[in-house]
């Protein structure tokens, strides 16, 4: 049901819409850091690393709106939800462009090495994450309670995927020592890609308390296990 | 909830035909603040009157249904006397209205006719009291003989005030008691409000929806004469459970 007093949900509208777009453009970001470290694009990886700042402006704008709608609205209920979700939501999706410029920026360096077998399994990792970025945005913006908990389970194929990968480029690591640097620069890009899964999950959270004003309780099961590959943990 | 201090049960009031509360089942937390909120007509002044049988005095109404003070029936043959019940169950109005008296014998009004003080040294004792919980002592006390009528209107609410709890009551009704008021004087009267939750237990009705989120712990949305919702207030506000009440408090009522 609209408001009594249009403007204010004018104001609700014109958030919602600078985070959609501030979703769009991170999604559009992130699909291109992977496009970039596929295909060796460093002309690609420049524009993604060049257009990170268009996704900084966005969250400033959100961040200006909401103090704006809080200020002079005092939102209660779901409108209150609606504004506290955008900033949070807003600070997520600037982190998720800033891990896939970051991805873009190591992907300079990888093209002027030769290419190692884990690009493979890397590029399957984006994609994944990609994915998981699309759905949980699209449950957010569709207040869809239900799929964002979904998704939220989805963060574990993400984890396991990653954990597999860390062990397949220790091991090319291992028998060829020439590979070290590109690995380790594959390394820091398939931990960027995990983080960016994590955020996707505080989005479905954060979908999940807007729609219904409950937070999640449950825990999720945390399957990212790399940081215990090379020594076996203690009891 | 904390112990209830009143409870309304299947509570209903008649205007001559018409029907302003529909058995209506409340308790009313002890030491706590409730806010009565919802849009005019639903019937939450009408309920609020209830409470300290104001309604007796409007020819037309009718009210069947319980009211308990302390567990205490307040209407029917076994009910509390009127007049002492609202010693007990005191109240400020929408528009202050001190009487147009001295400052000192609006405050000594209740005390004087209860019988509770001695004029002299005990009445003084009284009256100063009653105008330092209302925060209002300091600002008055060298003009205790001056009109209460010539204060300001935010000095006038707080002499309301002190005038209701000089008589040691020991739940406070108030119905819009800042809606005539600016917001510097509102804030004054909230902060009064909640330092009197210490030893009152208090019942506000409001049209202002920030003023029920500042200042209570408990909240019932009356509508069309029934109760919607009733919660803790922090609820209330930030995850309603009903859909009329999202609608009313974040200003989407159809």
């Amino acid at each position: 049901m609209p408001h009594i007093v249009k403007s204010f949900d004018i104001e609700l509208g014109r958030l919602e819409e600078g985070l959609a777009r501030m979703g769009g453009l991170a999604e559009t970001q992130l699909a291109a850091a992977i496009e970039a470290l596929e295909e060796r694009d460093s002309g690609l990886a420049a524009r993604v690393m060049a257009d990170d700042g268009k996704v900084d402006a966005g969250e400033s704008f959100i961040n200006e709106q909401t103090v704006k709608v809080l200020a002079l609205r005092a939102p209660v209920a779901d409108d209150l939800r609606t504004v506290v979700a955008a900033l949070k939501v807003a600070g997520e999706i600037e982190r998720i462009a800033d891990l896939a410029a970051n991805a873009a920026k190591r992907s300079l360096v990888l093209n002027q090495l030769p290419p190692v077998a884990p690009m493979r399994s890397l590029i399957r990792l984006g994609r994944l994450a990609l994915e998981l970025v699309k759905e949980v945005l699209d449950s957010y913006f569709n207040h869809d309670a239900d799929r964002a908990l979904a998704l939220r389970e989805r963060d574990q194929e993400l984890d396991d995927v990653y954990s597999a990968l860390f062990r397949e480029i220790l091991t090319y690591m291992m028998e060829d020592p020439r590979t070290i640097t590109p690995c380790s620069h594959l390394m820091f890009i398939a931990k960027n890609l995990e983080r960016i899964g994590d955020h996707a999950t505080n989005i479905a959270e954060l979908t999940y308390y807007r729609a219904t004003g409950k937070p999640v309780t449950e825990e999720r099961t945390k399957r990212d296990v790399s940081a215990f590959i090379g020594a076996e943990p203690r009891e | 909830m904390a112990d209830a201090k009143m409870t309304t049960r299947r509570l209903a009031v008649h205007y001559g035909d018409k029907l302003a509360l529909k058995e209506v089942d409340l308790d009313i937390a002890a030491g706590e603040v409730t806010a009565l909120i919802g849009p005019s007509g639903c019937g939450k002044s009408t309920f609020l009157r209830c409470l300290n049988r104001m309604n007796d005095t409007v020819e037309s109404a009718r009210v069947s249904g319980e009211v308990t003070l302390d567990g205490q029936q307040i209407y029917g043959p076994a009910g509390i006397d009127p007049v002492l019940l609202r010693a007990r169950v005191g109240m400020v109005f929408q528009r202050p209205n001190p009487f147009p008296k001295s400052i000192y014998d609006n405050v000594a009004f209740g005390p004087r006719l209860h019988g509770l003080a001695a004029e002299g040294d005990e009445m003084d004792r009284v009256v100063q009291a009653g105008l330092e919980r209302a925060g209002l002592w300091a600002e008055v006390k060298d003009r205790l003989h001056e009109k209460g009528t010539g204060i300001s209107g935010g000095q006038q609410q707080r002499l309301c005030i002190a005038r209701a709890i000089a008589v040691e009551p020991e739940v406070i009704l108030m119905d819009e008691p800042c809606s005539a008021l600016d917001p510097i004087a509102t804030a004054k009267v909230e902060e009064l409000i909640d330092e009197l939750r210490e030893n009152f237990t208090i019942v506000i009705v409001t049209h202002s929806m920030q003023q029920a989120a500042r200042v209570s712990q408990y909240t019932a949305f009356f509508h069309l004469g029934s109760i919607i919702e009733v919660g803790a207030t922090e609820q209330v506000f930030t995850a309603p459970r009903n859909e009329l009440t999202q609608g009313y408090i974040t200003g989407r009522f159809g």
